[in-house]
């Protein structure tokens, strides 16, 4: 598998990238292997904060394998897109991050977790979902519930008694600018009004991470505009690390720092987004940088 | 006219009455083995149990097994278990045994379908929702079948309208057993007439709440 890795960019970029065939943790700035480092930087930078450690992660669904030890750190604060073709393995390696699925080899790790967190069971399994809130292409809305009432799954979950259930419910729905439509069923909203639902109830609980699989495929340009820079501004005013899938290239380029190429299940690429956009050096990013360019004019 | 009328009301009491309770034991039973089956089948649910496996496909055979009886010879295999439950084998509320031995294998077996139904995106959204599997069984699966649910305790009710005529095999009551027993045994082919339309005008009834409470749930949405 091709790796590109510009060796500029780790110093200045917030983005640590350790390709499979490289030593993931080197230098000594490196917290050894398998540990949730408190930062990473080395002095020439300043140093940086870990929301996320994915390392050395394969899956494989039968003979098929789909991620072969991908690592990948997303430092705090940051919106980091993931990108490639469909089958390349990026839904997959959502999911696992966001504790969906079990990696079958390599290790998840969360900021103030002391341990992998895809080993967790039980309670603490929960207490680590409830540091991360996920929005799926197809929203996911409970059909049998309202707007409030999806948003209130989580916090029910957690065991909010009901009066503080309802205040928080309509502190989530004023953030995401739906407060009129707090009872209406999930069913009957548009398709961007049931994204912000989504997104306000993957933020119930105050996450410190939203992972979003394809977020605003199912949406219009100009939706998906709008979703973009809530998801953008809800990064800015509670300071969430953002990770998204994504085959848009819009997506990316409107609102990701920094981002990953993926292609057959390894990273072949990652840097700052003007970086990877403007001078792609692997076969997949330049690919997916050329295709249908035009098509795509029209929306940014 | 009266007097045909007068020979229902009875039958009718009896039929409703096994339908009634047979119903409701196997919402209960039924719909816990159901549930069981499903969370069985689901590896976010029993994957890391390692027994689950075995105790679904037993389930399943078991289940299979009661299911392709005919109810009239599982009405009569269950005789010793009516005795023991309700002391008598036979009459109207004996026949509440083996109605309600059908309905449980059937139920749950709707039961188990309608929760499969349920798109596995919603139970992705409820798992990252922090939602323990109790809670996202019967917090969100469940609300989200209940159309489809209602729809199969509706087709439930109707078969066991079907199977509850034959309670006169083992002496119980109810229309089936007066449209026999007038009707084919006495030559009374009014008494016949009515008894089935009172039948038909029960599954009628039945299909139309059913329907009723389905799309209100569905306008609701």
């Amino acid at each position: 598998m091709f790796h590109a890795k510009r060796p500029e960019e780790a110093a200045d970029q917030a983005l640590v990238a350790h390709p499979s065939h490289h030593t993931p943790h080197h230098g000594a700035s490196f917290t050894p292997i398998g540990a949730f480092p408190k930062d990473i930087g080395d002095s020439h930078t300043k140093k940086i904060e870990l929301a996320i450690r994915i390392d050395r992660v394969s899956k494989s669904f039968g003979n098929h394998s789909v991620l072969n030890e991908i690592s990948l750190d997303v430092p705090k604060g940051n919106i980091h897109g993931i990108m490639g073709k469909s089958g390349a393995g990026k839904t997959t390696l959502i999911r696992i991050a966001g504790l969906l699925e079990k990696p079958d080899e390599g290790s998840i790790w969360y900021e103030g977790i002391s341990m992998p967190v895809h080993e967790l069971y039980g309670r603490a399994m929960l207490e680590a979902r409830r540091q991360v809130g996920f929005v799926f292409q197809s929203f996911n809305l409970f059909s049998s519930r309202t707007a409030a009432g999806n948003i209130a799954f989580p916090l029910e979950a957690a065991g909010w008694p009901r009066e503080k259930i309802r205040v928080r419910v309509e502190e989530l729905l004023e953030l995401v600018e739906l407060s009129d439509k707090a009872d209406r069923p999930a069913c009957r909203l548009s398709g961007g009004e049931k994204q912000r639902v989504a997104i306000a109830r993957a933020l119930a609980n105050s996450p410190s991470m939203l992972l979003s699989d394809e977020a605003t495929s199912a949406l219009d340009p100009e939706t998906t505009r709008s979703v973009l820079d809530l998801i953008r501004s809800l990064r800015d005013r509670l300071g969430l690390t953002v990770i998204m899938v994504t085959h848009q290239k819009e997506v990316i380029r409107r609102i990701c720092d920094t981002v990953s190429v993926i292609s057959g299940g390894s990273i072949v690429e990652q840097g700052s987004v003007a970086e990877v956009f403007s001078n792609p050096i692997s076969e997949a990013a330049q690919a997916f940088l050329k295709e249908d360019d035009e098509k795509e004019y029209g929306y940014v | 006219m009266s007097e045909i009328l007068q020979l229902l009301i009875r039958p009718l009491g009896e039929t409703i009455l096994m339908i009634a309770a047979s119903t409701l034991i196997a919402t209960i039973l039924g719909g816990a083995l159901g549930i069981l089956l499903f969370a069985l089948s689901q590896d976010r649910f029993a994957g890391k149990y390692p027994g689950a496996l075995l105790l679904k496909r037993i389930a399943d055979r078991v289940i299979n097994m009661l299911r392709s009886f005919p109810y009239v010879i599982l009405m009569v295999l269950v005789l010793p278990l009516s005795r023991l439950i309700v002391g008598t084998s036979l009459g109207t509320i004996a026949s509440i045994v083996p109605l309600s031995i059908a309905a449980i294998p059937f139920l749950a077996r709707i039961v188990e379908s309608s929760l499969s139904e349920v798109d596995s995106g919603v139970i992705d959204a409820a798992i990252s929702c922090a939602a323990s599997k109790a809670r996202i069984l019967f917090a969100i699966l469940i609300p989200e079948a209940l159309p489809s649910l209602i729809s199969g305790l509706t087709l439930t009710m109707i078969s066991l309208l079907g199977y509850s005529a034959m309670a006169g095999v083992i002496g119980g009551g109810g229309l089936g057993d007066l449209a026999i027993r007038y009707g084919y045994q006495r030559f009374r082919a009014d008494v016949m007439a009515i008894a089935v339309v009172a039948i038909i005008a029960l599954v009628e009834l039945i299909q139309w709440a059913g329907s009723r409470i389905t799309s209100r749930i569905k306008a609701a949405r």
